[in-house]
């Protein structure tokens, strides 16, 4: 781990108003994908702010009727939470179903959604990787690709991005709040999150230098039978290979998400229409212009039953 | 016993008073260069709170919790399997909550009651969870075990307050105890001698035995 500087933040300006102030600065929450990634030296933050102290930790009822839950918000307790477990259960879901106990009791909202990608070349110092090195190229494709994407992909990286809450969040149409370091604030739609890699695949969100994450928030519940299914190597403490994130309604309309297939949480919402028809039509659309590779063509498939099974569960 | 853990503390302390100076002759560098330059270690006091007690350590910003447990406050009960959060055998509670202790900064936990199975008992006054691991040979190696051992209490915790858990069958209704609850919840404890049923029968069994 290279060597850095510390501070804790006293507020969310300050912090991004530091973060702002030097540009290999970092926020640490959890820690848990961080401290993993400047371990392996694939991060080298040479100053780290630490958002802990800063609250940000509840989960209040909007005048909306949906729901804020602060940056810091640990995953356990977002996925335990009365109202998201009746009300959003799809986020509950997809909470549960990645990393452990562990990692989720020290992992934040934010955090997880800033999550970097999986991919095993990313990981590799040694190897050239555009996300981690820009302009060195991408070992992935033509190299051992069967955990990565299959549509929105580029020349440059065919990367995913692995986390499952994104997903969850992604069909529940959640929007990011943040304070940048002049004090202004915006909201950005969980849509316009995160980034199709381009050839720029080591900017993977909207935020700009310093810019800080406050809360995500979720519109008012929309009903329906929630379901997140998350299809990987083993039945508990894996990525997934392909995960359906769904709230599905009586009358078969319903909205999807899928992950592990893109860069970010892929919804189409022209697919969703196709819906009540089943599973192939509206799979055929989620992935149109897909570009599998020779390792990774069996996610194509998988989407389709993945959704099918899904849309099964939903009718019984 | 006692004379075997005395010379266990003697190399201990060798190996720590070298690392030490090493780390002082780091200082005045750090010291003169205000911030300190890019790349050069920084130390930090740290005050941590760990079984109960309280410890003041001057140590590099970049040492993990784990790390400051076993290689400062010789605390060598949590195991380094992975470094990465991959494998569960560094487990500690913090603040009563189960957490990889390789992925968190000693400095981040400044002001928390930090428990290590140390904490939990000791040989002669054994946690109903080490006891039932023993009665049920949940180890071979034992190299997992402290992480597993504070898992399974913290798990127990969590189910007891609701917390639902990936197989949990319904989100709207209580969770209840189950062998499938208990496996998945676990699955962030890796055994390489695979003594998981055995854990799964000794953690039933402290689980009953709370009611
Ligand atoms: C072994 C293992 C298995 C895992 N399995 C899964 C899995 O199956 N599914 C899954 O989804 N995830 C999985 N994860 C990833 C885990 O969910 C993430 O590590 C975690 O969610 C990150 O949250 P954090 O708070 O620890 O982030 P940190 O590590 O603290 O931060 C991550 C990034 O977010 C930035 N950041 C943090 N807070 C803010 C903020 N408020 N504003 C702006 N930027 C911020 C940081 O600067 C950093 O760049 C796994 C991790 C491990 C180690
Ligand atoms: S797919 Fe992206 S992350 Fe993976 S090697 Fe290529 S550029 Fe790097
Ligand atoms: S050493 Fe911490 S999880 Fe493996
Ligand atoms: S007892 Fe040997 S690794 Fe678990």
């Amino acid at each position: 781990m290279r060597a850095f500087t510390y501070e804790r933040a006293t507020s969310p300006v300050q912090a991004a108003a530091a973060a702002a102030a030097n540009p290999d600065a970092k926020f640490i929450a959890g820690g848990t994908n961080l401290l993993d990634l400047m371990k392996l030296e694939i991060e080298t933050p040479a100053h780290l702010i630490d958002v802990n102290g800063l609250g940000l930790d509840t989960i209040e009822a909007t005048s909306e009727g949906g729901l804020r839950i602060g940056a810091l918000v640990r995953n356990t307790d977002l996925a335990a939470d009365e109202r998201v477990r009746r009300d959003y259960g799809v986020l509950s879901r997809a909470i549960l179903a990645g990393a452990s106990g562990q990692l989720r009791n020290r992992a934040t909202t934010a955090g997880n959604l800033l999550q970097r990608t999986r991919c095993p070349y990313f990981y590799d110092t040694a190897q050239p990787c555009n996300k981690r090195q820009p302009g060195s190229g991408c070992s992935a494709i033509g190299g051992f690709s069967r955990q990565l994407g299959i549509v929105g992909t580029s020349e440059a990286c065919i990367a995913t991005n692995p986390s499952d809450m994104a997903v969850a969040m992604r069909v529940l149409d959640a929007t990011v709040e943040t304070v940048k370091p002049d004090a202004t604030t915006r909201r950005i739609p969980v849509a316009e999150f995160h980034r199709l890699p381009g050839d720029t695949p080591q900017i993977e969100t909207v935020l700009e230098r310093g810019e800080f994450i406050t809360a995500v928030t979720l519109p008012a519940p929309v009903g329906g039978k929630h379901l997140y299914r998350k299809v990987r190597d083993r039945a508990s403490y894996a990525f997934a290979l392909v995960s359906v994130a769904a709230v599905i309604q009586q009358d078969g309309t319903g909205r999807i998400a899928v992950g592990g297939v893109a860069h970010k949480p892929w919804r189409v919402e022209a697919a969703e229409s196709e819906l009540p028809r089943g599973a192939k039509v509206a799979a055929e659309r989620l992935l149109a212009g897909a570009t599998p590779t020779h390792e990774n063509a069996f996610k194509v498939p998988l989407v389709e039953r993945t959704l099918g099974s899904v849309l099964d569960e939903a009718r019984s | 016993m006692p004379i075997l853990h005395d010379l266990e503390l003697n190399r201990r302390d060798l190996m720590v008073g070298g690392g030490t100076l090493a780390a002082l002759t780091a200082v005045p560098a750090v010291v003169q260069a205000q911030p300190s330059p890019a790349g050069a270690p920084a130390l930090t006091k740290v005050s941590l709170t760990v079984n109960g007690q309280s410890h003041d350590l001057e140590i590099d910003i970049r040492t993990t919790l784990l790390d400051a447990l076993r290689e400062r406050l010789h605390l060598t009960g949590s195991k380094k399997g992975c470094d990465h959060g991959q494998c569960g055998a560094c487990t500690v509670l913090i603040d009563g909550r189960r957490v990889n202790s390789c992925l968190t900064l000693a400095i981040m936990n400044e002001g928390m009651e930090i428990t290590t199975i140390e904490g939990l008992g000791t040989p002669e006054n054994l946690h109903p969870m080490q006891e039932a691991f023993i009665k049920h040979d949940g180890y071979q190696c034992g190299y997992c075990t402290p992480g597993q051992i504070c898992s399974g209490v913290a798990v127990l915790g969590e189910i007891k307050a609701g917390i639902p858990s990936h197989v949990t069958p319904d989100l709207t209704q209580p969770v209840t105890l189950s062998d499938a609850e208990i496996r998945e919840r676990m699955s962030g404890n890796i055994c390489r001698c695979g003594a998981y049923s055995n854990i799964v029968e000794a953690m039933t069994e402290v689980a009953g035995r709370q009611g």
